[in-house]
């Protein structure tokens, strides 16, 4: 029974990542681009939550309604203003940029909202739990979390494939001079992607922060899990990421099992394993 | 010819501002008999571990006030110089900023508080440059045996007082035999310093409880910022544990609390060190911190006052909530005894800018301070001298703040009132 109980908490928290990661794997599908202040944005996403409750008295969940369209705006201009112009064959200066964005946002966060731990509280929900049989029971957030993040793949998935933008952002990552010539203004393609990706970190942040306390320091261990899930499913595959968290959260689930000290090792070598045996993850996409 | 005339007008002004130069300074000697005293003081006030250096800047600027007209050592006045460094959680910060203070700024004397991490760079560089260094806020045996201390020779320059992992296991085992619980503990230890001190088969809890007649269930040691503690959850339920234990950093208690309710673990008491210190990690929990238990090291009722300012436990809380209208914390009777020793040492010295003469003072240093007796020649170990530690429980609160901490266990210092009975968890 105490595996089926680590298999479905492993699995819930799967879900957990795999939101981490819905945005980094879009960002990497459209423009080859490796957001290394992806922890950071996660971390910042909190803080605005974290204003719109204090200020308006909103429920963390609802505090969404304003946090999206925030980090929506600081994606499209970030990706304008800055990202766009590093963009080009050498890979090497976009990982520049973002790992700088990465050290200023952790300072300006520190700035202004101190070192001070915080936390968004969800009043019931916080605690709310669903009994399944005698022995397993979960938690509501979490089971909303996962439910979440399936929404959010399933909703990244048809946009990608069944809408007319979905086109104009797989065209742009395939060929970005050709698409130039049918009209397509490949940078305003980016900064839309990356406004869409920061959107889904909004939802990742709310998530993050209700679940346990965060401060400014502790964005770049999001960033690994992030990175792992999207290595796992393959890159550019946005269901392969919703089925590369759920393998880290697993393993660490199995791990912890076993010993509770090889809870996050165990996660990191499902993703070494993975590494050796399929060096382009579960399902790539693309192949570079 | 114009050009020699600018020259000779040039030396001339340079010759005479150097007279002036050397005039000044020698009245400012005459002005002032001695050298200000420095001190330096070195704590977390930024980081994870901010929480502990929060209220140095009340305590400090309040000990400021009572140095401004110097302090009267023998027949002399001296000037108090203190000098404040921020470690921002970081060990190797604190070892920077604390040879800073010795080499730079050439302190007299260094206090420092605040978790080992801060602790023990801090009293491994004033070893190294010989310059007396004053610690608090860490249990005793991470301060002596990490550093390498040798009980027989122990230390020559730095002094430690706290209390010791034995006074946190005497309360809370006493907290547990006081209510009524099937005596199954479950404990979770991370794997850092305090975690395995705590886990230690020999000088840990294992040995104590095997004695009282408790069992132990100890399924490892976790990581630090770990994001899921369900192992643990389903190895306690399965085990149907009544009491949870551990030595804990706020967010991975806030983790695992959250997912314990989710997962339907329902202890009858939860003791957890560390986590618990503060008001704001306890309401960051929202409900469900009613009646979770955690040592106490000083409180605005222990029945104590200040050497210095003549003020009480009660007076120094009182007056740091109206300054800043936050809630009293732990570390506020520490620091301010920090500076109570300071002052105690410093006017029992012979001279009190010669680092030989302040050690000398520190060895036979008995004073009754804020947080209780300070008296090194009666400690566990040579440079260690133990402060009185009870255990208590948060309670939610009518009053001016969401939770109250509420002194229930005082077997180890009866001396300081207990407020209440331990209750056990809904």
């Amino acid at each position: 029974m105490s595996w089926i109980d680590a298999i479905l908490q492993g699995t819930l928290l799967g879900g957990q990542y795999a939101l981490y990661a819905a945005g980094l794997s879009l960002i990497f599908g459209v423009m080859r681009l490796v957001n290394i202040a992806h922890g950071d944005l996660i971390i910042l996403g909190a803080y605005i939550a974290l204003v719109c409750v204090e200020m308006l008295g909103l429920h963390p969940l609802l505090s969404m309604i304003i946090v999206c369209p925030t980090m929506f705006a600081i994606g499209y201009w970030m990706q304008k203003l800055v990202l766009n112009k590093t963009l080009g064959n050498d890979i090497l200066p976009p990982l520049l940029v973002t790992f700088g964005l990465s050290i200023i946002l952790q300072n300006v966060l520190m700035e202004v909202f101190s070192a001070d731990s915080q936390r968004l509280q969800s009043g019931v929900l916080d605690t709310a739990s669903l009994q399944l049989t005698d022995e397993l029971t979960i938690g509501w957030l979490p089971l909303i979390c996962f439910v979440t993040a399936v929404i959010v793949i399933a909703s990244l998935q048809f946009l990608f494939y069944r809408t007319t933008m979905g086109m104009v952002f797989r065209a742009t990552s395939d060929k970005a001079e050709i698409v130039q010539l049918m009209g397509v203004k490949k940078d305003r393609v980016f900064a839309l992607a990356m406004g869409i990706a920061l959107a889904v970190v909004g939802i990742a942040s709310v998530f993050m922060a209700m679940r346990t306390n965060f401060d400014p320091s502790v964005g770049p261990g999001r960033l690994l899990y992030a990175f792992e899930a999207v290595i796992i499913g393959g890159l550019g595959n946005i269901w392969g990421t919703l089925l590369g968290g759920i393998i880290i959260g697993v393993s660490q689930a199995i791990g912890a099992q076993i010993n509770p000290g090889w809870q996050q090792l165990a996660g990191h070598l499902a993703f070494l394993l993975i590494l050796i045996f399929r060096p382009n993850g579960l399902f790539p996409r693309t192949k570079d | 010819m114009k050009l020699i005339k600018t020259i000779r007008r040039a030396l001339l002004k340079v010759g005479l501002l150097s007279l002036i130069a050397i005039l000044s300074s020698g009245l400012s000697t005459l002005a002032y008999a001695n050298d200000p005293i420095k001190i330096g003081y070195v704590s977390p006030q930024t980081g994870p571990l901010a929480g502990f250096g929060e209220a140095d800047d009340y305590v400090i600027d309040s000990i400021r006030e009572q140095f401004k007209d110097g302090l009267k050592i023998g027949d002399e006045t001296y000037q108090i110089e203190i000098i404040v460094k921020d470690s921002q959680s970081n060990p190797n910060r604190a070892a920077d900023v604390a040879s800073e203070l010795i080499l730079k700024d050439e302190v007299d004397m260094i206090l420092v508080s605040s978790t080992p991490e801060t602790t023990n760079p801090v009293s491994d560089q004033c070893e190294v440059n010989e310059i007396p260094c004053i610690s608090t806020v860490a249990p005793w045996q991470p301060w002596f045996f990490a550093r390498g201390g040798n009980p027989g020779e122990g230390f020559e320059w730095t002094y430690h007082f706290f209390w010791g992992l034995e006074d946190v296991i005497a309360n809370y085992t006493a907290i547990w035999e006081s209510v009524d619980t099937n005596k199954k503990v479950g404990g979770l230890f991370p794997n850092d310093g305090d975690g395995n001190a705590w886990g230690d088969k020999n000088l840990g809890f294992p040995p104590v409880l095997a004695d009282k007649g408790m069992t132990l269930n100890d399924p490892g040691r976790y990581q630090n910022m770990t994001d899921d503690f369900s192992a643990y959850i389903g190895a306690f339920k399965k085990d149907n544990v009544d009491i949870i234990t551990g030595v804990m950093i706020p967010p991975d208690f806030t983790t695992f609390w959250t997912q314990a309710q989710q997962q339907g673990l329902k202890p009858k008491v939860v003791s957890i060190g560390k986590a618990l210190l503060f008001p704001a990690s306890v309401e960051a929990l929202g409900d469900s911190g009613h009646n979770i238990s955690t040592e106490i090291w000083w409180s605005p009722n222990h029945p104590f006052k200040s050497s210095l300012t003549g003020i009480s436990s009660a007076e120094l809380a009182a007056g740091y909530t109206e300054s800043t209208k936050k809630q009293w914390t732990q570390p506020i009777g520490f620091v301010h005894a920090l500076f109570e020793v300071a002052a105690d040492v410093l006017k029992r010295s012979k001279d009190p800018q010669n680092a030989s003469a302040i050690i000398d003072a520190v060895k036979t240093t008995n004073l009754d301070t804020i947080v209780g007796n300070i008296n090194w020649s009666k400690g566990p170990m040579k440079n260690v001298a133990k402060t009185p530690l009870v255990a208590g429980q948060w309670r939610k609160s009518d009053g001016d703040f969401k939770y109250d901490l509420v002194i229930t266990e005082n077997g180890q210092a009866p001396n300081i009132p207990v407020a209440g009975k331990t209750e056990l968890i809904e």
